[in-house]
């Protein structure tokens, strides 16, 4: 037998349950999040007219740059006033 | 005899007055252990025999350091080793047997006076190979605070580091507590010191799991500072390691060294400098790369979204050839200076060759410089950044010609300056460019300070290399250079 030291932080986190599905979006808030990469726009355009058709209201959110996680504001921002967010990896 | 303290990490104090540090396994020991008890009888002095309890005889002036933790405690590295102690710590040492040197430590005359003149002493038993590692974990592992993980007796060690997810693919070598212990020496930094916070999973990292990276990437001890040194460069917002990792594309950090350090392990900055074959090159980027993975949680699949990845993101250290370059170095063309050892970090994708074998003047070779680097990513990409390594034999048209570092940027910038009509969207018949509102323009296909210049390479071939890079500042990763602490 021999020992070795944990090479790792030492912190990896329990399993994270996944939030319950909405069963309908009418009356939800959902949030589109543009990462900034080219045509991300054209996506999002077509997912919020399909989501008002739905009864949802959307709110709209950019990244200052796709190569950097969002800042945090914008994450408090969309987590506080968001019932769900889909974001837009596009080019 | 007395039988010394249990084992302890601390420090335990040595018997004031004379003391004889002796084993009987040495053949001085024993040519001088009449002396010894002459010594005791006349000096007070005390034997503390490493291996025979017994010797060099029964007696109440005779300590057994049974667990060696004397000898190791205060760096015995001789027997016989002649100490003046007080409060415990030595305060003179004198090594082997000399009757003259003796005489004078002790302030006692006709010592031994049958025996020869001079004898060298043997090994202690605490600097013996077979014993130093394990002593060393034993007084002073224990200040290391990383979690110990058993690796079971039927367990290969080597399949086990795999079966834990800690490798990057290739073998590790399994970070035992003395491989630790011995990577730690290569710095003056404590084991606990926080060094940075690393990126996905924003940890912090300390030296001490920085070493045990490194000694799983295969570096020795004199590297760790130059891994150090690039951990915290890569984890600045500036580097933005979380972006580096995240991006599709196929770029991880390009590590470079300037400085003294270069050449005090060993690194490779000539033949081969991008390839394999040199251990401080080549584990010193693994041992980054393990740290990114290992500590901040960054693995291929999960925030590691590279579409194809590069063979340089097992790691990529190099070093740049001072000495052959009639230039300032990469490190002082970033405002550092000559003596200081600096590692610089860039994000990039995997290096490309460029062939000239023809240009005899700067000119035609810089107007060839610029044709190929215009086509670095894409043609239709531009305000970029590069790496460009220059090798010696290109160099030398420069060196020959008097051109320094400026007039080398500026001649091949002013060629890098692009029509943006052949490069908007649809030029060509080319439906990536620039958006079509950039036409009627000039843009620089570098930005200003976007292309770094490092020499590097064999004496003999007519190539250089050119990096691809990424998004550059200030959205995307900033080239960012520190000095190294040893």
């Amino acid at each position: 037998m021999s020992t070795v030291l944990d090479p790792t932080s030492e912190s990896r986190p329990e399993q994270r349950e996944l939030v319950a599905r909405p069963e309908s979006l009418d009356g939800l808030t959902i949030g589109l999040l543009d990462i900034s990469k080219p045509r991300g726009d054209v996506f999002l355009d077509r997912l919020e007219e399909k989501l008002t058709g739905l009864g949802a209201s959307v709110n709209r959110y950019m990244k200052p740059t796709f190569a950097k996680p969002a800042p945090v504001d914008m994450r408090h921002e969309i987590a506080t006033s968001c019932d769900a967010v889909i974001e837009a990896l596009a080019d | 005899m007395h039988a010394m303290a249990d084992t302890t990490t601390a420090k335990p104090p040595l018997p004031d007055g004379l003391v004889a540090i002796v084993k009987e396994d040495c053949p001085t020991c024993v040519l001088v252990a009449p002396v010894l008890a002459d010594l005791a009888d006349r000096a007070s002095l005390t034997a503390i025999t490493q291996d025979n309890a017994s010797f060099p005889q029964p007696a109440e002036w005779v300590v057994h350091d049974h667990d060696l933790a004397l000898s190791w405690h205060h760096d015995i590295e001789t027997v016989p080793t002649l100490l003046r102690v007080v409060d415990g710590e030595p305060t003179e040492r004198l090594e082997g047997w000399k009757r003259d040197d003796w005489e004078a430590f002790t302030g006692v005359d006709a010592l031994g006076t049958e025996l020869p003149d001079w004898r060298p002493g043997c090994g202690s038993l605490s600097v013996d190979p077979n014993r130093a590692d394990e002593l060393a974990v034993r007084f002073s592992g224990s200040a290391m605070s990383s979690r110990r993980i058993e690796i079971a007796a039927l367990e290969d060690e080597w399949e086990a580091m795999y079966d834990r997810d800690w490798s990057d693919g290739l073998p590790v070598v399994p970070p035992t507590e003395a491989r630790v212990l011995r990577m730690l020496e290569g710095t003056t930094r404590d084991p606990d010191e926080v060094v940075a916070v690393v990126p996905p999973d924003l940890v912090d990292v300390t030296v001490e799991k920085i070493a045990i990276n490194a000694v799983m990437a295969g570096c020795k001890p004199e590297y760790l500072p130059v891994v150090i040194a690039a951990v915290e460069a890569i984890c600045t917002d500036d580097f933005n390691m979380h972006g580096v990792l995240a991006t599709t594309m196929d770029v991880g950090p390009v590590i470079i060294v300037n400085g003294p350090i270069r050449h005090e392990i060993g690194m490779n900055s000539g033949g081969n400098v991008l390839g394999q074959g040199n251990r401080a090159n080549s584990t010193i980027g693994r041992a980054v790369q393990l740290v990114v993975r290992n500590i901040g949680g960054g693995k291929p699949g999960g925030v590691d979204r590279s579409a194809h990845g590069s063979p340089h993101k097992i790691g990529l250290a190099f070093a740049e050839d001072e000495e052959g370059s009639p230039w300032s170095s990469l490190a002082e063309s970033r405002g550092f200076s000559s003596d200081q050892s600096t590692v610089t970090v860039w994000c990039g994708g995997g290096p490309q060759v460029f062939v000239d074998q023809i240009s005899r003047t700067p000119e035609s070779l810089t107007k060839h410089f610029a044709a190929y680097l215009k086509t670095n990513l894409t043609p239709r990409m531009v305000m970029m950044e590069t790496v460009l390594v220059l090798g010696p034999e290109h160099m030398s048209r420069y060196r020959d010609a008097g051109w320094d570092r400026a007039r080398f940027l500026s001649e091949l910038e002013s060629h890098l300056q692009l029509d943006t009509d052949d490069l908007v969207r649809g030029a060509d018949g080319i439906d990536e460019g620039l958006p079509e509102a950039w036409a009627g323009n000039q843009v620089g296909k570098f930005w200003p300070g976007g292309i770094h210049v490092v020499h590097a390479g064999g004496a003999t071939g007519l190539f250089s290399m050119a990096f691809g890079g990424w998004v550059p500042p200030p959205k995307g990763s900033v080239c960012t250079t520190k000095e190294i602490i040893r």
